[in-house]
C-alpha cells in the first residue's frame, strides 16, 4: 500500500534523470559528416590582395589548419592571440576564411592584433563556408598531407585543447 | 456569428515567412519546389527554425545557394544530399528513419503501448473489485434521502 506513494517519486526522479542529462548535451555541437572526407577546394579573392586568390590547393602536401573567423564574431577575437602563438612559436601552418566580413575591419585587426595566417580568403556569401558544412564561428579544420580533414572544432582553440588533442595529432600526421 | 467566423480564422494555418528576399522564378514548378526545400531545411544558426523561417545570414545564403540549385535544374533529392553531405542529417527538418533515429520514430508508440496497458490493468483491477456490502439499514436511509428530495420539487 505504501508503495503506491513512491510512484510519483519515481516518475520525479526519471524526469530529473532525463533532463539532466539533456542539460550535459550541447545543441550546438552539431557532428561533422566531414571527418575522413576529402576536404572540399576553395579559392577564394585574398583579403589583402583582391585581384589574387587564395587556394586550397596551394596547401596540397602540407598539414595545415583551415580556421573560419570574422571580426563580428567576439569569440574569434579571443582566439586570435592563440593563433598568433600557434603560428608564431609552434610552426602551425593557418589558412583563414574571412566570412562574411567588413573586409578594412578585417585588415584592420590584422595590422593591430598580427596575423597569424598563411594567407586569408574572404568568403562574402558564404561560398566555401557552405561548402565546408560550417554553420558558426570560430570553426578549425585540420586538414592532412593528403587533403583529408582529420578534425574540426567548433568555438576558440584554446592551449588546452591544443596540449591534449590538436598537438599530438598534428605529430601523428606530419610523420604519415 | 462574428465569433464563429473568428474562431475560423484563428484555426486558418497563417503562411507568414519572414525571409524577406525576394527570389523570381520564369517555372512556378520550380518555385514550389523552392518553397518545399527552405521549408524542409533547417537553419544551423537558430537550430529550431527552418530555412524558410530563419533570418540569420547563414540562412541567406543558404536560401540563395538552394534558389540558384534549383534554378540550374538540381532535382530535390540532389539538393538536399548536398546540403546533408557537409551538415549531416541535422540539417532536414524531417529525420530520417535509420538506426540511430529509430527511438525518435518508435519511442511515442512505446510510450503509448505502456499508457494504455497501465490503463487496462488499472481499469480491470476496479472492475473485478467486489462491490462493498452495505448494510439493509443504510440502503433504506438512502432510498428515503432520495425520495424526499422528489416530494420536495413536485
Amino acid at each position: 500500500m505504501k508503495a503506491r506513494y513512491l510512484i510519483p517519486l519515481g516518475i520525479f526522479l526519471v524526469i530529473v534523470a532525463f533532463l539532466g542529462v539533456g542539460l550535459q548535451l550541447n545543441p550546438r555541437e552539431v557532428p561533422s559528416v566531414l571527418i575522413d572526407k576529402k576536404a572540399p577546394e576553395f579559392s577564394l579573392p585574398d583579403l589583402f590582395d583582391p585581384t589574387k586568390t587564395v587556394d586550397s590547393s596551394s596547401m596540397k602536401g602540407k598539414v595545415w589548419l583551415l580556421n573560419v573567423w570574422g571580426t563580428w564574431c567576439p569569440e574569434c577575437w579571443r582566439e586570435h592571440d592563440f593563433l598568433i602563438y600557434l603560428s608564431k612559436y609552434e610552426g602551425v601552418a593557418i589558412v583563414g576564411i574571412d566570412w562574411r566580413d567588413d573586409l578594412d575591419e578585417a585588415r584592420a585587426m590584422l595590422a593591430n592584433k598580427g596575423n597569424p595566417f598563411v594567407a586569408v580568403g574572404v568568403d562574402p556569401e558564404s561560398r566555401a563556408v557552405m561548402d565546408w558544412g560550417v554553420y558558426g564561428a570560430p570553426e578549425t579544420f585540420l586538414i592532412d598531407k593528403q587533403g583529408v580533414i582529420r578534425w574540426k572544432h567548433t568555438g576558440s582553440i584554446t592551449p588546452d585543447l591544443w596540449r591534449e588533442t590538436l598537438k599530438p595529432l598534428m605529430a601523428k600526421l606530419e610523420e604519415g | 456569428m462574428r465569433r464563429f467566423l473568428l474562431s475560423i480564422m484563428l484555426a486558418l494555418p497563417l503562411q507568414v515567412f519572414a525571409a524577406i528576399d525576394a527570389y523570381h522564378f520564369d517555372d512556378p514548378e520550380k518555385e514550389a519546389r523552392f518553397q518545399v526545400l527552405i521549408e524542409e531545411l533547417r537553419c544551423l544558426v537558430c537550430q529550431n527554425q527552418n530555412l524558410a523561417d530563419s533570418n540569420a545570414e547563414l540562412a541567406q545564403d543558404m536560401r540563395k545557394l538552394t534558389y540558384e540549385m534549383v534554378q540550374r535544374g538540381s532535382s530535390n533529392e540532389e539538393i538536399v544530399t548536398y546540403m546533408v553531405q557537409r551538415y549531416g542529417d541535422f540539417v532536414m527538418y524531417r529525420p530520417p528513419v535509420q538506426s540511430n533515429t529509430l527511438m525518435l520514430w518508435v519511442g511515442p508508440f512505446i510510450i503509448m503501448g505502456i499508457g494504455l496497458v497501465i490503463l487496462i490493468v488499472f481499469v480491470r483491477s476496479r472492475a473485478s473489485a467486489p462491490a462493498e456490502d452495505i448494510p439493509e439499514a443504510d440502503l433504506e436511509r438512502a432510498e428515503r434521502l432520495l425520495n424526499q428530495n422528489k416530494d420536495d420539487q413536485a
